[in-house]
């Protein structure tokens, strides 16, 4: 009994970091509505900035000051992202603003390794209370219940700051009409700017606490952002109380899980989501979300059509010149372009629930590495024959999507995202932990194409066939009524189901089929590296297929094919240069601010001025 | 006190206003008058700058407010009473009355929560009350409470009398009268011709973006066929 409680005090301390993290994310989505996909990057930088104070200045004060001072720190830091970077596109639809987010880890990850450089940091003991109190003759961490002790008046300073101090009332009738704020005098700018600045800070802070009891690395932004988005979704979106809950539920499950399920401590942090959020959608404290609450209109979409007769001879064309490339082309430039071709089938299949049914995808990543997975378990398993296997890819994935859809469809907006990250996550856990069939980071390797497509030149062909045919058949639904009936979900879901769509059961459909189609995606890939591991689950591989729709246009059909021929090629050649996550991060950052509509909107955008100028000369 | 000189809006490609000019006088109540759709609601968003005018000036006591963000439209002392309402659902009346409080103005009557209170009584029975749990009538009065907190000197009601109760409709009247007895300037754009008579001194009455009538009542009536044209009856 005494060792349970002892466990419980520990999962207590734990929460205290994955609270203030949680709890900054909450209230800085609650206020600008903007998903930080940056704040496990605050977190990190509340780390380092720690240490490097910690290391400076000694002695209790020297500890307990560095930890305010990185707060401050980290809070100054956000506020300056969030003048430059965010203040341009607060008008802008949601995926442009998560995009800069991620613009926004990339830059700050190549920044720390500069500062700070590649190796970890041991984060140092707390003065005075180095040991360890007997409770009930257990031991117990005396930082613990230190840490114990600080939560809940952190919490309670946050319940009062927002709810008794003039900043929280404004705060929080800005989380409802931010323009009716402004129309009564408030520089809403400023109060954006500060809100973001404290939960900047907060992230800053949990960094800093948790140093005694971990460190600082180049990873944690990544490591701690599934965990704090698990904790938002439980507790509810925008809800401090309801943060504070699941990141206490959360730690104390994890220290659990530790001891008496090793294996399965990632998972279990999913399955009470999934639990949690079947019985109750929007999370414990949470509110449904009714759409068009906060009076976001955008300009209405142009209507798609299908490509004049002069645009399909120039995509035949360009086929025609793919089939012909062995002839001329080496095996690096195939394997580039089966790399491209695999790449835009999967950026493509999240283009189609995103751009054309207006579901975004946080985890996408699941399906073309679950998909992967499938195929390569089969092979490396059973010995199954490779058709046989690279059947199953499309086909797991498919089944994974409808499983995954059953729970995510019901939502929309950011809970929708959310909750499909959080079910990536755990498609990656289960490939991460469970090492007896998927030897976790070990991959599984040695997972080869039949000797018929054993040569680069079939295969390439094979790629060809099966990707373009995967792009097209995708672009043939768009243009059925399959595809109006998804589009019109998209605009109005209301009156989309008046007129007689089930709006959810287009979704549901349009969820699954994306998901075979990065299932085929990831078939094909698996075949081409001959291995596959974790990684091609992690959410930096959902955000770069998210980028690439970006980039490309999300408004355009072609934008994910175009956008995937861009990312492969940029990448190829900035992945040799040593800070390349800073120019790719900047590179980003400034197509979201400067040319919002991607590379194909904005061709066509400078297109239609000439022709209109033109047409007025 | 309020010059506007030759505005165009826009929504989207819609063209809504179209060389709009008017002015406000100090101490004047002024009845912005037209069907649905004229265009009441866009001219007091444009003098707001919730909608950028694309061409012609907006001048209030000297200062050119076009190109200016709302919030400094109302800090210079113009208070905008939204046809919607939109008072914070979550929050408390004294709450929502906390989000509407500016400093003090020289020229212009200063309020106080006790003040509105005494004007609106129902208000200051529901202080606690969320404002979600208000009847509409109460919500209208705590949208024009919470805008008066910002002490204005020129205030900007979108149609007060719609869709409440026509024992409110008198209440309201005779609210309006006070503010102008107080010594404030009032633009209330209206549909209710027999509410706009009691209530201002002037009319304004637009349709399809343009102005059509600028006059005193007595010189509408003189001409009622401007009335059967441009206003329901």
């Amino acid at each position: 009994m005494a060792f349970f409680f002892a466990q419980f005090l520990t999962g207590l301390a734990n929460a205290a970091a994955l609270f203030l993290v949680a709890s900054g994310l909450s209230l800085i989505f609650g206020v600008t509505r903007i998903v930080n996909f940056a704040h496990g990057s605050f977190y990190m930088l509340g780390a380092f900035i720690g240490v490097t104070l910690m290391e400076i200045l000694p002695g209790h004060v020297g500890f307990w000051g560095s930890i305010l001072l990185t707060g401050l720190a980290v809070g100054l830091i956000g506020a300056l992202v969030e003048m430059v970077v965010l203040r341009p596109i607060y008008r802008a639809p949601e995926l442009f603003q998560l995009v800069a987010t991620f613009g926004v880890i990339l830059v700050i990850q190549d920044l720390a390794l500069m500062v700070w450089g590649a190796e970890d940091r041991l984060g140092p003991r707390a003065p005075g209370l180095r040991g360890i109190w007997r409770i009930f003759g257990e031991p117990v961490l005396k930082y613990d219940i230190v840490l114990i002790a600080i939560t809940p008046v952190i919490l309670f300073a946050l319940w009062y700051l927002i709810s008794r101090t003039r900043l929280g009332v404004l705060v929080r009738a800005a989380t409802q009409d931010r323009e009716m704020v402004g129309a009564l005098g408030v520089n809403q700018a400023w109060l954006f700017t500060g809100v973001f600045a404290l939960g900047s800070a907060l992230a800053g802070l949990g960094g800093a606490l948790q140093l005694p009891k971990g460190g600082a690395d180049l990873l944690m932004d990544f490591n701690i952002i599934g965990a704090v988005f698990v904790v938002v979704v439980i507790g509810g979106m925008g809800s401090l109380p309801g943060a504070f809950i699941a990141s206490v539920i959360i730690s104390v499950l994890n220290v659990f899980g530790v001891t008496y399920l090793p294996q399965s401590t990632l998972v279990l942090m999913f399955v009470v989501m999934a639990v949690v959020l079947i019985i109750r959608p929007y999370g414990l404290l949470g509110r449904e979300e009714v759409a068009g609450e906060h009076g976001q209109v955008g300009a209405p979409e142009t209507p798609i059509r299908p490509y004049p007769p002069a645009g399909q001879i120039a995509v035949a064309a360009f086929l025609g010149l793919l089939a012909l490339l062995p002839l001329f082309a080496d095996q690096f430039v195939l394997i580039l372009m089966i790399d491209m071709v695999v790449f835009a089938l999967f950026a493509a299949s999240l283009h189609f629930i995103l751009g054309s049914g207006g579901m975004v995808s946080f985890g996408h990543a699941a399906f073309f590495g679950g998909g992967a997975y499938a195929a390569a378990l089969l092979v490396f398993h059973f010995d199954t024959p490779m058709e046989l296997a690279f059947l199953f890819a499309p086909l797991a994935a498919g089944i994974l999507a409808l499983a995954i859809g059953w729970f995510c469809i019901r939502l929309t907006g950011v809970y929708f995202a959310m909750l499909t990250l959080a079910f990536s996550q755990l498609v990656w856990s289960l490939a991460y932990q469970w090492r007896d069939v998927t030897r976790g980071d070990d991959g599984l390797v040695n997972i080869w194409p039949a000797e018929w497509l054993s040569g680069t030149v079939p295969y390439y062909y094979f790629t060809l066939i099966l990707g373009v045919g995967g792009i097209i058949f995708l672009r043939h639904v768009i243009h059925a009524p399959f595809g109006y009936a998804l589009r019109a979900g998209r605009d109005s879901p209301r009156q989309a189901e008046a007129t007689g769509i089930d709006v959810k059961r287009v979704q549901f459909g349009a969820f699954a089929l994306a998901g075979a189609m990065a299932g085929l995606a990831g078939g094909i890939f698996v075949f081409s590296k001959g291995s596959v591991f974790p990684t091609e689950l992690e959410i930096a591989a959902s955000f770069d297929a998210l980028i690439v729709v970006f980039l490309g246009g999300v408004k355009t059909l072609a934008g994910g094919v175009v956008g995937a021929g861009f990312m492969t090629l940029v990448e190829d050649w900035l992945t040799r240069l040593e800070y390349w996550r800073l120019l790719l991060g900047l590179v980003i950052i400034a197509v979201v601010i400067i040319a919002p509509e991607g590379i194909v909107g904005s061709f066509r955008t400078l297109w239609a001025r000439i022709r209109h100028k033109e047409d007025a000369a | 006190m309020l010059e506007v000189d030759g505005i165009h809006s826009y929504y989207g490609k819609a063209h809504i206003l179209n060389d709009l000019s008017f002015e406000v006088r100090r101490g004047e109540v002024v009845a912005l008058l037209g069907r649905n759709g004229a265009g009441k609601s866009t001219t007091m968003k444009s003098v707001m700058q919730l909608v950028r005018p694309r061409t012609g000036a907006i001048h209030f006591q000297g200062e050119n407010l076009v190109g200016q963000p709302a919030f400094r439209v109302a800090k210079a002392g113009i208070g905008y009473v939204p046809e919607d309402r939109r008072i914070f659902t979550d929050l408390t009346v004294m709450e929502n009355l906390e989000t509407g409080r500016q400093p003090s103005r020289q020229d212009t009557p200063t309020w106080t929560e006790e003040q509105l209170f005494a004007i609106f009584p129902n208000l200051a029975e529901r202080r606690t009350n969320r404002g979600k749990h208000l009847s509409g009538g109460e919500q209208q009065m705590l949208t024009i409470a919470r805008t008066l907190m910002g002490n204005p000197s020129l205030l900007l009601l979108d149609e007060p009398s719609e869709g409440i109760a026509p024992v409110i409709v008198e209440q309201m009247a005779e609210t309006i009268m006070k503010l102008k007895a107080e010594g404030l300037t009032v633009m209330i754009s209206e549909q209710n011709l027999h509410f706009a008579r009691a209530v201002a001194d002037r009319a304004i009455i637009i349709e399809g973006g343009e102005k059509k009538f600028d006059g005193s009542f007595s010189e509408l009536e003189a001409h009622p066929e401007i009335r059967d044209a441009y206003l329901s009856v």
